[in-house]
């Protein structure tokens, strides 16, 4: 935090040891006058980049323009600079860089921070590099090819040696490079190696730092009663016996509710919970489970727009000889993450601070400001460590609740939500009704297939739907299966249960839907399901290649263990390629056990593979849990679960051996964190099939027990 | 309100809190010691696991009037300061946390359990750990730093 100062001032050159071309005239032609008059003052002598400083004593420090929330961003960007730098790996440390719009885009998601930094933070590196080569070739008279770097030295003839903290200043006059040489894959020394991460030792000691554990002189915490019902108002309430209770400081309503302001959270929660609140409930105080599917199936009855439509399945399928129907159900589901989304604000001398664990720092900047009246320039949003995300801190309902609340106080506040409030107001995984019809030809290949997918939109809900069709609602949808015929149609009801983005968004559902009916036409056409994946994907060789892998490695060629059985499912998401075969047991009556999951990945180059198989892990317990156990239900306009003994996580004795295989590969990095969501629960529904021999067409599996 | 004297970390200090106030918030709200983490607040996910007295307590479920007289140990005091206990040098070995954010309800858990068991059976290891959940899907990682830790131990 010290790097940048809350002060702001105009950018004097001279600070940085440098000159004006080396702290501004980058190669982003664009963005060269944007950062002309923001670039925040550095301490660190070379500071290339924005995201890039060297010290004298040698200290890299890589400012990490995306949220950690688990995903390991903090080692992974800082890989890709250091590797390009050839700085020493036990020299660099991280900064979390503040919202700011000269960081370009910062939201953390869509799995895009390793994918779409690459490019940018090699050039970094590499930039700088060149930077101290070009001083310690000037300082020892030879040319700069006599000159190499290792581990945060420059090597010169005859064995001549600099550090990088001696020839910081040297390399701050430099010009900045335009188009610094990169290196070939073969020349990679750290990137595809297992660093530890940097953010592992403070979180093993309780030192690191969530949005929940910022500490301020005179804190005080905040809860808020929201409406019980989708969309409802406050229309009144009664403080006394809340603010009767010693230590709370404030009880205020807000737009979304009342806020009550405490000396800690138990005094907090305890005050809640003697408010008196009444609510104009609006129009959805009846919205149930039985309506949200009376009008998923209704719409399932109207035509879709069609977002894909190759050849003409409807007159295929029409006059098809065989032809295999199924339909699909998932629910709501909440994102749970560990640490419930909160923020804390501190409103002084006219400016504020704001902490938060959030995944989009810029929009949470602009949200505070306008909650605040104030000028984004007077709002700094310091971007702390997230205990996960999945896509809830994309939201900024937890800034603007506690913006408005500081205002009400002259003391620091930090809103949080208890688990209560988590489960209560989250931004649904939107529920989903799959129908499919697919036409078998005489080989058993499918030769038209026909998706209908019924699930409300996200974007339309946010009001930021620009015509055509959510693709959000359907990805995952656009098979890589030779078929000629095929059409993929979207029907979006409106619901008032707000949803948003979790976790590999719509290809948790759709990857459901088409692997499970895939399988089924395999077995429709009496054949293996990794045979037929195989003829359908021969044209597309990294689906090929993931699934040979995965085959291979679960020895899919060989009968498993008696009562074990095997299913397998295919996905592409975010860039990257995925095939799982997981091994089950079944005990009558019972959840399927999950023995063994072998994961193979073609993700491009693997960065760091230990992060990525971290990933593979984490990605497929958390579709695991939605797999067996998520179920947000509704009733009275709201939400059934409270708290974990009603929306069950994965525990340690059904998380599954992982087994991950990656693909290498010189094709770019591409996405890694949602990935492995999609394929795991079509994989366990296959593997029951073959347990059994029924399907399981409804999720959770404890709503279809089999 | 009342006062309440407590041996936290070896420390002996008083806090002021009504009788009824979870530990946890008297860990991380009135002292500073923000490694024990809120998960649920009803003793379901185990993210505020810390040790009375040397057993694994969920720290949400002890009121601050039942913390008294007990020897209290956080994650920040389970190894003398600046160095790690062989649980969390285990952990770094096998690079378990993710989000991190559970991470310490974990070590606290296997701590105790390795202070009673040296050398836990497997099935040891899950009925000591299947309480305490990760969304990041840290197990696998968790049994083999705990083994690790046991095998050094």
């Amino acid at each position: 935090m010290a790097i940048f100062k809350l002060t702001r001032r105009e950018l004097v050159l001279g600070g940085l040891g440098g000159t004006a071309g080396l702290a501004l005239g980058f190669w982003y032609g664009q963005r060269r006058e944007r950062w002309a008059k923001r670039v925040p003052e550095r301490e660190q002598p070379f500071s290339p980049s924005v995201y890039l400083a060297i010290d004298t004593s040698g200290v890299v420090t890589v400012f990490v323009h995306k949220t950690e929330m688990g995903q390991g961003v903090h080692t992974a960007l800082p890989m890709i600079v250091s590797e390009e730098l050839d700085a020493r790996w036990e020299s660099v440390r991280i900064e979390q860089a503040p919202a700011n719009r000269i960081f370009g885009d910062q939201l953390t998601g869509v799995s895009t921070s390793v994918a779409r930094s690459w490019d940018e933070l090699r050039q970094v590196g590499a930039a700088a590099r060149e930077m101290l080569i070009g001083a310690a070739a000037e300082l020892w008279r030879v040319e700069v090819s006599e000159c190499r770097t290792e581990s945060s030295e420059v090597v010169g003839p005859s064995g001549r040696r600099l550090g990088y903290g001696l020839l910081a200043v040297a390399a701050s006059r430099r010009t900045v490079p335009a188009q610094p040489r990169l290196k070939t894959p073969a020349e990679y020394r750290l990137v595809g190696t297992r660093a530890p991460r940097i953010d592992v030792p403070d979180k093993v000691t309780g030192a690191a730092v969530f949005g929940t554990d910022v500490e301020l002189p005179g804190l005080l915490q905040a809860v808020v009663a929201r409406s019980p019902v989708f969309g409802g108002k406050l229309a009144g309430f009664e403080a006394e016996a809340a603010e009767r209770i010693p230590g709370v400081r404030a009880v205020v309503a807000i737009s979304s509710g009342v806020a009550v302001v405490a000396e800690d959270s138990f005094i907090a929660s305890k005050a809640r919970a003697a408010l008196v609140t009444r609510w104009d409930e609006g129009e959805h105080a009846r919205f149930d489970d039985a309506a949200l599917w009376r009008r998923l199936e209704e719409a399932a009855g109207q035509d879709g727009i069609a977002v894909r439509k190759d050849g003409d399945s409807a007159a295929q399928l029409a006059s098809a000889a065989k032809k295999i129907e199924a339909e699909y159900r998932v629910p709501y589901l909440a994102h749970a993450n560990m640490e419930p989304i909160g923020c804390t604000v501190w409103l002084h001398d006219g400016r504020a601070d704001v902490w938060a664990p959030t995944q989009h720092p810029q929009a949470a900047r602009a949200a505070a400001a306008a909650k605040l009246g104030m000028a984004e320039a007077s709002v700094t949003v310091h971007v702390t460590l997230a205990g996960t995300g999945f896509g809830r801190k994309v939201e900024q309902d937890a800034v603007g609740e506690a913006c408005e609340i500081a205002k009400k106080l002259d003391r620091p506040i930090r809103l949080s939500f208890t688990r209560e409030d988590d489960l209560a107001h989250d931004k649904y995984r939107p529920a989903a009704l799959h129908r499919l019809t697919a036409a078998l030809g005489d080989d058993g290949l499918p030769v038209a297939w026909h998706h209908k997918v019924v699930s409300p939109s996200i974007l339309a809900q946010a009001g930021a739907l620009r015509g055509g069709f959510d693709p959000t609602s359907v990805e995952g949808g656009d098979i890589p299966y030779a078929i000629a015929h095929v059409t993929v149609e979207h029907v979006a009801p409106e619901l008032p249960v707000p949803i948003g983005f979790w976790r590999s968004v719509g290809h948790s559902h759709n990857a459901f839907a088409v692997e499970a009916f895939v399988d089924e036409l395999a077995a429709a056409a009496g054949q293996d399901p990794v045979a037929y994946r195989r003829k359908l994907v021969a044209n597309s060789p990294r689906h090929l290649g993931v699934l040979n892998a995965a085959a291979e490695r679960a020895r899919w060629g060989e009968p498993p263990a008696e009562g074990r059985h095997r299913g397998v499912a295919l996905h592409a998401s975010f860039g990257s390629w995925l095939c799982q075969i997981a091994e089950i047991s079944v005990a009558p009556g019972g959840l399927p056990k999950v023995h063994q999951v072998v994961c193979a990945v073609d993700c491009g180059i693997a960065v760091n593979p230990q992060i990525i198989e971290q990933q593979m892990e984490g990605g497929i317990a958390f579709g695991l849990t939605a797999a067996l156990h998520g179920d947000i239900t509704l009733q009275k306009g709201g939400v059934v679960q409270t708290n974990f003994h009603q929306y069950p996580l994965l525990r340690m004795s059904e998380m599954p051996d992982v087994e991950t295989v990656i693909v290498s590969s010189d094709a770019p990095p591409s996405g890694i964190g949602e990935t492995a969501v999609p394929p795991i629960a079509p994989a366990v529904v296959n593997a029951l099939f073959a347990a059994t021999g029924q399907r399981a067409r409804v999720l959770p599996l404890k709503r279809s027990r089999v | 309100m009342p006062r309440h004297p407590l041996i936290v970390n070896g420390t002996a200090l008083e806090v002021e809190a009504s009788e009824e106030t979870p530990l946890l918030w008297i860990l991380r709200e009135h002292l500073g010691l923000t490694g024990t983490k809120y998960g649920c607040g009803l003793g379901l996910c185990g993210a505020c696991t810390i040790h009375a007295d040397g057993e694994a307590v969920r720290s949400c479920q002890l009121t601050v009037s039942a913390a008294r007289g007990k020897k209290i140990t956080t994650i920040e005091g389970l190894a003398p300061r600046g160095r790690l206990h062989v649980v969390q040098e285990a952990w770094i070995e096998e690079q378990v946390p993710q989000c991190g954010y559970c991470q310490a309800g974990q070590i606290m858990a296997a701590a105790a359990l390795l202070a009673k068991t040296p050398k836990p059976s497997d099935d040891e290891v899950m009925t000591a750990m299947d309480g305490v959940l990760c969304r990041c899907g840290t197990y696998p990682r968790i049994r083999r730093a705990i083994r690790r830790a046991a095998e050094r131990g």
